[in-house]
């Protein structure tokens, strides 16, 4: 098998006295997509939280168990955690462009990294709204601001700017649920070339995306993880009862 | 009942509720007329820039120069509003993202309260509190001798008041930024600080603004606490340790008692037409501003 890149180890979380998670174990292999699926309020978004370690600032988040990432537990680093979220991109289900530029959403996180002037920054800017497929329809008008964009150019631009701050894995929690079917394929598309060079986790409703794109499934279930395995399996050879019935669309 | 009643009610309760809507619409145009109509007769009497920038005070000999006045009410809101800012922005950020939610929903009743406290009330406190301190180590401490009634008791007072009504509009204000726009600026490696700075106060910029432009026309209007505490003695002040006369303390303290006088009774009428001026213009270019803001990003 291929390596892991992140290794979710004995997860627990809990919402105040209310338990999210369940003993959640997932081995995420590096430069693949690996989609999670399950119905609504499964904690699929809250497990993508985790991983970033957004879920600290809700106050009243508890949780045990690990998250390796590189062999190093993220749950208890001692190193910055904004450095550990920068490795990795989110791209969530509504796009949130910066109340700024399309230039300057780009530049952010590269600011942040210490990159500053213009001239610098450029480059950066150019090649990452490029790797977004996004360059020709902005390249004219980067002073403009982010939200005068359409919703799916919005999208692609919070890509570019996650992909700016050169992470190793692209977080996306159903990045293509608020896009016509247009930009939703070009989106997919793009993950398509990424996953060359990210890893890449999406969460996603859609079945027919997740057999197009994903290498490996993880299916969850009220905050327990009921089957993983690689695609071609998942869909063909489902093992478990509640997959099975999950995949005949017993859940809607 | 049947249907022509019905009916006739329905015609009713329509017709009643046009004309309320009228007077709402129309009530500040009918204020606005009479108070130019009411002044009419110290527009004639004296050039309008005499009236704004002469400091003249002389009601009996007919000579009405509002400088005095107007440089009082700009100051004391001028001060009013630059102590209030940051003490309800910093209250406002800790309050929404770093106080817990125990303190907010503690916090929150104890804003409004505050906001229904008596203006009185706070001039009693200003006479009690603000004055004394003034007096005694404030003015010293500057190099001033001061009996406290002072335009600086005025501004300070006039903070106090501000607070828990521009606090509540920036609260209302920080919970409308969305949680996904606080993520996407954290996973790109922001601190919270960071996010709050670039991506909060940018995103609600517009909003902010508003507030305290808000918080501007309620300020400049402020008579009673104000009146109580700022010295109402007529002059330009030379530094913000002596008193002053704002423009609403002038009208409160003299209306009523010189209508004798035709010309003073216009000149105060002429004082509130400037008084609703301001707070209009106030009002217009504050939304103005949100416009413009709002459509740059
Ligand atoms: N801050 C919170 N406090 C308490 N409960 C929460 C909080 N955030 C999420 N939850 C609960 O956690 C559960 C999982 O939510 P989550 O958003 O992770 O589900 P999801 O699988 O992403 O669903 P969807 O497909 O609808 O996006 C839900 O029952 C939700 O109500
Ligand atoms: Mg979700």
């Amino acid at each position: 098998m291929e390596d892991t890149k992140i290794s979710i180890q004995n997860l627990n979380l809990w919402f105040g006295k209310l338990k999210i998670l369940n003993e959640i174990n997932i081995e995420i292999p590096e430069k693949k997509v690996t989609v999670i699926l399950g119905p609504s309020g499964c904690g699929k978004t809250t497990l993508m939280r985790t991983m970033n370690r957004l879920v600290d600032l809700q106050g009243n988040a508890k949780i045990s168990g690990k998250i390796m990432l590189d062999g190093e537990d993220i749950l208890n680093t001692k190193r910055d955690i904004t450095l550990v979220r920068q490795k990795m991109g989110l791209l969530s289900q509504r796009p949130t462009t910066l109340p700024m530029s399309i230039f300057n959403n780009v530049a952010y996180g590269l600011r942040l990294k210490g990159i500053r002037g213009r001239k610098k920054l450029w480059p950066h800017v150019e090649k990452h709204l490029i790797e977004a497929n996004l360059w020709d329809e902005v390249k004219d008008r980067l002073n403009d601001p982010a939200s005068r964009l359409s919703i799916g150019q919005q999208q692609r631009l919070c890509l570019a700017r996650g992909l700016a701050v050169s992470p190793e894995i692209i977080l996306a929690d159903e990045p293509t649920s608020s896009l016509d079917p247009i930009s939703a394929s070009v989106i997919e598309n793009q993950f398509f070339k990424l996953k060359e060079n990210y890893t890449i986790v999406l969460v996603t409703h859609i079945m027919r995306q997740a057999k197009r794109i994903a290498d490996y499934v993880v299916f969850m279930y009220l905050g327990d993880v009921i089957e993983q395995a690689p695609v071609d399996e998942f869909f063909n050879n489902p093992q478990h009862k509640m997959t099975r019935e999950y995949l005949r669309g017993a859940f809607y | 009942m049947n249907y022509k009643t019905r009916k006739l009610k329905d015609q009713l309760v329509s017709l009643w509720i046009r004309f309320m809507v009228l007077l709402v619409v129309a009530l500040p145009l009918i204020i606005a007329f009479s108070l130019l109509y009411k002044s009419w007769l110290i527009l004639g009497h004296s050039s309008l820039s005499e009236l704004l920038f002469s400091s003249v005070w002389r009601p009996l000999a007919g000579e009405f120069g509002f400088f005095p006045f107007i440089v009082s009410s700009v100051w004391v809101t001028f001060i009013g509003l630059i102590l209030t800012t940051p003490i309800c922005l910093f209250s406002a950020i800790f309050l929404t993202y770093y106080g817990s939610r125990h303190l907010l929903r503690f916090m929150q009743p104890v804003i409004d309260i505050l906001a229904g406290i008596p203006s009185v009330i706070y001039g009693v406190w200003g006479i009690l509190v603000i004055v004394p301190a003034i007096g005694k180590y404030l003015a010293p401490m500057f190099g001033y001798e001061s009996s406290g009634f002072s335009i600086m008791a005025g501004g300070i007072v006039l903070s106090v008041m501000l607070i828990p009504f521009i606090l509540n509009i920036l609260i209302e204000i920080f919970r409308t930024v969305h949680q996904d726009l606080f993520d996407a600026s954290l996973s790109l490696g922001a601190s919270k600080w960071q996010t709050i700075k670039h991506v909060v106060l940018r995103k609600s910029f517009a909003g902010i603004v508003s507030a305290f432009g808000l918080g501007l026309s309620r300020a400049f209007g402020e008579t009673i606490a104000v009146l109580m505490v700022v010295g109402n003695v007529v002059g330009v002040p030379e530094n913000l340790f002596q008193p002053g006369y704002p423009l609403p303390a002038l009208i409160a303290n003299n209306y009523g008692e010189m209508l004798s006088i035709p010309m003073f009774d216009s000149a105060l009428m002429f004082a509130a037409l400037l008084l609703m001026v301001v707070v209009v213009v106030f009002n217009i270019i504050s939304r103005r501003t949100i416009i413009y803001l709002e459509s740059k990003h």
